[in-house]
């Protein structure tokens, strides 16, 4: 079927615990989101089958909508109207991370190259990387092959090598690989699959080495010489290898895609793909966050750089405790307008650990939880910065001029000032009581510069908008701005330092009326300036000669931006965020910050 | 809005229970459907390969890699024992020549002419799976293990630390409310399973470890002194490896909170009969919880058996116990269950219940927050 024929999409996101269904319908000329089911996903006993829930979140949406979509147990295809009801759909796709998504381990010959790349590829393909193995990370051998023994993966991809270089490390660590003959995580009985994209002139030695024991596929070098990456055939390749041997040991998956008229896309595999079609339809530089119970993704998109990683450890629920372990406490209590006994507070977050369904019910509880959501998720931005680098171990010519430009290769693809949109996923930033909170949250965590427009998904569809960009990329970008994405307003930073109360900037706004507000922002102080959703303004920011909001020190920029349910939100605070160390007066900033931005009800 | 569930632990008194025991890997089973096993029998073996040591010939011999087959002296498959010449320099001098050793007792895995390196690996290491409880094999499934199954009370806990374990089950608590003293904590409790009231200390555990107790059941423990006892930060609960000596379930959570009435009652009508307990917790998909399994012996008559699987849906009257702040550990009745979403003092909306607790106070409390004690 043509994309432009595909007039009713049905997709559903398999997660951990439940399976999402959305329908999309062309209404008029555009598409958009017109119903959303939900059930419990059924990969686990009783059931062990998972289109069963993929079933039942359809049926919810055949009730709401009053579409006839399934036949028994089948989806109707194509679309059609019948005796004046609507019957069908034209496609129905899907995306998956059930049974915990696709665990990678990867090797490299190098950890800093090879090994770097190799974790990207696998980053990117929407895989949990477990462990990255290489020649000199420091273990001995037979730490390494106890390493790849204990764990067990649903793959391996071996890099290591440029073409025509030296083989002998990639070899050694296709030996270890052999002699610790690891097993599949999911299914007892086969052959666990092996991706090799390393130096060509290896591949006999690797097939001779690798092939009786595993299942041995050949991907091209995704390091083909120091000064290139080419990660996308291995990407590919995980994908089909997750398709055809993980997605095949789960339960009820094989029937699964039999149902579906395109692959099935591992879940943050599908998210990437949504933003890299969107930062380049339109242009812009995005990164994306994704806060779950468990873990936590970051995507993001510099021209045509994308990058994902997974902290996996970071997340609300399960790995809440884990937030606490690594940010620590005063990391935390930093964000917060009150004091609360630290054993205490141990034990709230253990209790929120072991009974992950809980919701905040006091005040104080939501408080404790944002300021673990800021944390979390400053993590593992940090995490993403550093993977999200250039290449190393690049020779460049250097000019003259260059002798006085520090920057060394393998230098961060992050710029925060050149950041246009900032997307949030998850359910502490997509249900939080107030979106005063979610774009809050993030400006702490992300801490934006200049001017960088704010965003949450409402109802996670990130993923089957991925999976549709790759069947009708025009679908997938309309129901994206219209229906997924609620824009929160946008944030207006200027980075510098200066004394408490100093003037910064002085901004001028030109409403859509010709109505022109002139005001200043000092040093410490936010300002919220509401403006509505769709309405866009003209703005000019000059600040003072230590300060930059995209043009340099001093110099002034005119640019549009947009509101929001929020609107206009002007942080004073500096870059890096400053806080008073004294105790009284950094809860004093605190609750004023939060009374200006109306982050929580004041009795 | 997601439908809130309401996870319920179990506390049952007579039970079917079939357990899975399974091998990591592929192997022998040793029992049959029908066979009568106790908690301690090996019920199915496996050998896992044994480790693998990485010898650098070439850099020893100083030789280039190509060459390595001209001085090796065993070949790939061939037993070496410890300290054995597996490759030597040629020289018409025997007091010349450059050995290389066998580091362990073993064979050879490979010899490698790329990296001049040779692989050796060790004997196989025996790996066996236990009955865990007293019962009876129901199934095998071939060459992985079997299914034991028993009639037994069950008690599924909150949280634990350390593996499976068995023992004699015996009180030190009164009351479900009555704080573990670390002072009646000796010798004479070695190898039981001791029930130990809301709370353990630090100095509790410690001492139940020096007296080596298989286990110690109690409603909570601070994370705090968990940290301590495990030396790190326990940052995802998935436990059950941990190596301390014993295995420590919670019925409750975090913090002192009396051991719910009914599973107290529940164990005590077991006092001096042999528990089986894991602490493995695992809390993502697939979740699993601690357990405490007390087989009935052999010939035990059925009087009311509750089948695991049955699910109770909530209704007014139906006990329930909070399990977050601020009514946390308290437990009440379900006064109403009003039907709409409701704003509660964080401005979540949520669906909430009523709740009557025993000194007459109502609440109301997102019904995410509790959870229901099951008969």
């Amino acid at each position: 079927m043509k994309p432009e024929d595909i007039n009713v999409i049905i997709a559903t996101d398999c997660g951990s615990t439940t399976t999402k269904a959305i329908l999309i319908e062309k209404v008029g000329n555009e598409y958009r989101q017109t119903f959303r089911g939900e059930a419990p996903t059924t990969v686990e006993a009783p059931f062990e089958d998972v289109t069963k829930g993929v079933l039942n979140s359809i049926q919810e949406i055949e009730e709401l909508s009053g579409r006839k979509i399934l036949d028994g147990e089948t989806i109707i295809k194509p679309a059609q109207d019948k005796d004046g009801k609507k019957v069908g759909v034209d496609v129905y796709i899907s995306t998956s991370s059930a049974g915990g998504g696709l665990q990678m381990m990867v090797a490299g010959a190098v950890k800093s190259m090879t090994g770097e790349s190799a974790q990207r590829a696998a980053l990117g393909a929407g895989a949990i990387v477990m462990d990255v193995l290489a020649s000199n990370d420091k273990r001995l051998p037979h730490q390494k092959i106890e390493r790849i023994r204990q764990l067990r993966p649903d793959m391996i991809l071996l890099s290591g090598g440029t073409d025509g270089g030296t083989i002998t490390h990639v070899v050694e660590l296709a030996q270890y690989i052999a002699a610790a003959d690891p097993k599949p995580r999911l299914g007892i009985g086969y052959r666990l699959p092996i991706l090799y994209a390393g130096n060509v002139d290896a591949r006999e030695q690797i097939k001779e080495v690798l092939e009786e024991k595993m299942d041995l596929v050949i991907a091209e070098n995704i390091r083909p010489s120091l000064e290139k990456e080419n990660l996308f055939p291995a990407r590919q390749k995980i994908q089909d290898l997750f398709m055809e041997h993980v997605m095949q040991q789960a339960p009820g998956y094989k029937k699964l895609m039999e149902m579906t008229d395109t692959a099935i896309m591992p879940t943050p595999g599908a998210v990437g793909e949504i933003m890299r079609t969107i930062a380049n339809q339109y242009n812009i530089t995005v990164i994306g966050v994704d806060i779950g119970g468990a873990t936590t993704d970051v995507f993001s998109v510099f021209g045509e750089i994308f990058n994902r990683t997974v902290s996996a450890n970071l997340g609300m629920s399960y790995s809440i405790s884990n937030v606490l372990a690594e940010a620590t406490l005063p990391n935390i209590m930093r964000w917060i307008d009150i004091d609360m006994d630290e054993d205490d507070l141990r034990d709230r977050i253990k209790n929120k650990m072991i009974r992950p369904t809980t919701i905040p019910q006091s005040l104080a509880e939501l408080k404790v939880e944002q300021a673990l959501c800021r944390e979390a998720l400053r993590l593992s931005f940090e995490q993403h910065k550093l993977l999200a680098v250039g290449l190393k171990g690049v020779q460049r010519v250097r000019s003259i001029s260059d002798v006085f430009d520090q920057s060394d290769s393998g230098g961060s693809h992050i710029d925060l000032m050149k950041l246009d949109l900032l997307v949030g996923s998850g359910g502490v930033l997509s249900h939080a009581p107030r979106r005063q909170q979610s774009m809050l949250m993030m400006i702490d965590a992300f801490q934006p510069q200049g001017v960088t427009q704010i965003a949450v998904d409402s109802i996670f569809m990130m993923p089957h908008l991925g999976v549709l960009a790759k069947v009708n990329p025009k679908a997938a970008t309309e129901v994206f701005i219209k229906d997924c994405l609620i824009k929160i307003g946008t944030c207006i930073a200027p980075v510098g330092a200066a004394k408490i109360g100093e003037k910064i900037l002085d901004y001028k706004v030109t409403l859509p009326g010709g109505k022109i507000v002139n005001e200043s922002l000092k040093f410490g102080e936010m300002i919220l300036h509401p403006l509505e959703l769709g309405v866009e303004v003209e703005i000019e920011l000059t600040p003072t000669k230590s300060f930059d909001v995209g043009g340099g020190r001093g110099k002034v920029v005119q640019t549009k931006c947009e509101g929001g349910v929020v609107g206009l939100v002007l942080d004073g605070r500096g870059r890096p965020i400053s806080l008073p160390k004294d105790e009284n007066e950094r809860k004093q900033k605190i609750r004023e910050w939060n009374s200006v931005l109306r982050i929580y009800p004041e009795k | 809005m997601a439908h809130a569930y309401t996870p319920g632990l179990r506390v049952t008194k007579e039970t079917d229970i079939v357990k899975s025991r399974i091998l990591p890997l592929k192997g022998k089973v040793l029992k049959k459907v029908g066979d009568l096993v106790n908690r301690n029998d090996i019920v199915a073996e496996t050998n896992l390969p044994g480790n693998v040591s990485i010898i650098n010939v070439v850099n020893q011999l100083g030789i280039t890699a190509k060459e390595i087959e001209e001085f090796m002296l065993k070949k790939p498959g061939d037993p070496v024992e410890k300290g054995e010449v597996i490759a030597e320099t040629k020289s018409y001098f025997k007091f010349l020549r450059t050995r290389v050793l066998a580091p362990s007792t073993g064979s050879i895995e490979s010899i490698s002419d790329v990296t001049g390196q040779v692989l050796m690996r060790e004997p196989p290491l025996p790996v066996n799976i236990k009955a865990f409880i007293d019962g009876k094999v129901q199934s095998v499934i071939e060459n992985e293990g079997v299914e034991v199954e028993t009639i037994a009370t069950y008690i599924q806990g909150i949280f634990g630390i350390g593996g499976e374990t068995s023992g004699e089950l015996v009180f030190l608590a009164a009351t479900p409310q009555e704080v573990l003293d670390p002072k009646k904590i000796n010798d004479s409790l070695a190898g039981k399973v001791v029930v130990g009231g809301s709370f353990a200390s630090s100095e509790a555990i410690k001492a139940a470890i020096k007296h080596k107790l298989a286990g110690l059941i109690v409603g909570g423990i601070r994370d705090a002194d968990l940290r301590d006892l495990l030396g790190y930060d326990l940052g995802v609960a998935i436990t059950g490896h941990e190596d301390l000596g014993i295995t420590v379930l919670l019925t409750e959570g975090f913090g002192e909170i009396a051991i719910a009435e009914r599973t107290f009652r529940t164990l005590k009508e077991r006092e001096g009969e042999i528990a089986s307990i894991s602490g493995a917790t695992q809390i993502r998909a697939g979740v699993i919880r601690p357990e405490i399994i007390i087989p009935y012996k052999a010939g035990h008559v059925v009087q009311r058996l509750t089948h695991v699987e049955e699910e109770l849906g909530m209704q007014v009257g139906d006990q329930i116990r909070v399990i977050r702040k601020p009514y946390f550990g308290r437990i009440g009745t379900v006064k109403s269950l009003p039907s709409g979403l409701q704003v509660v003092e964080s401005e979540t909306k949520v669906r909430v219940l009523e709740v009557e607790f025993a000194d007459g106070v109502t609440a109301i409390i997102p019904r995410a927050n509790i959870e229901l004690i099951e008969e």
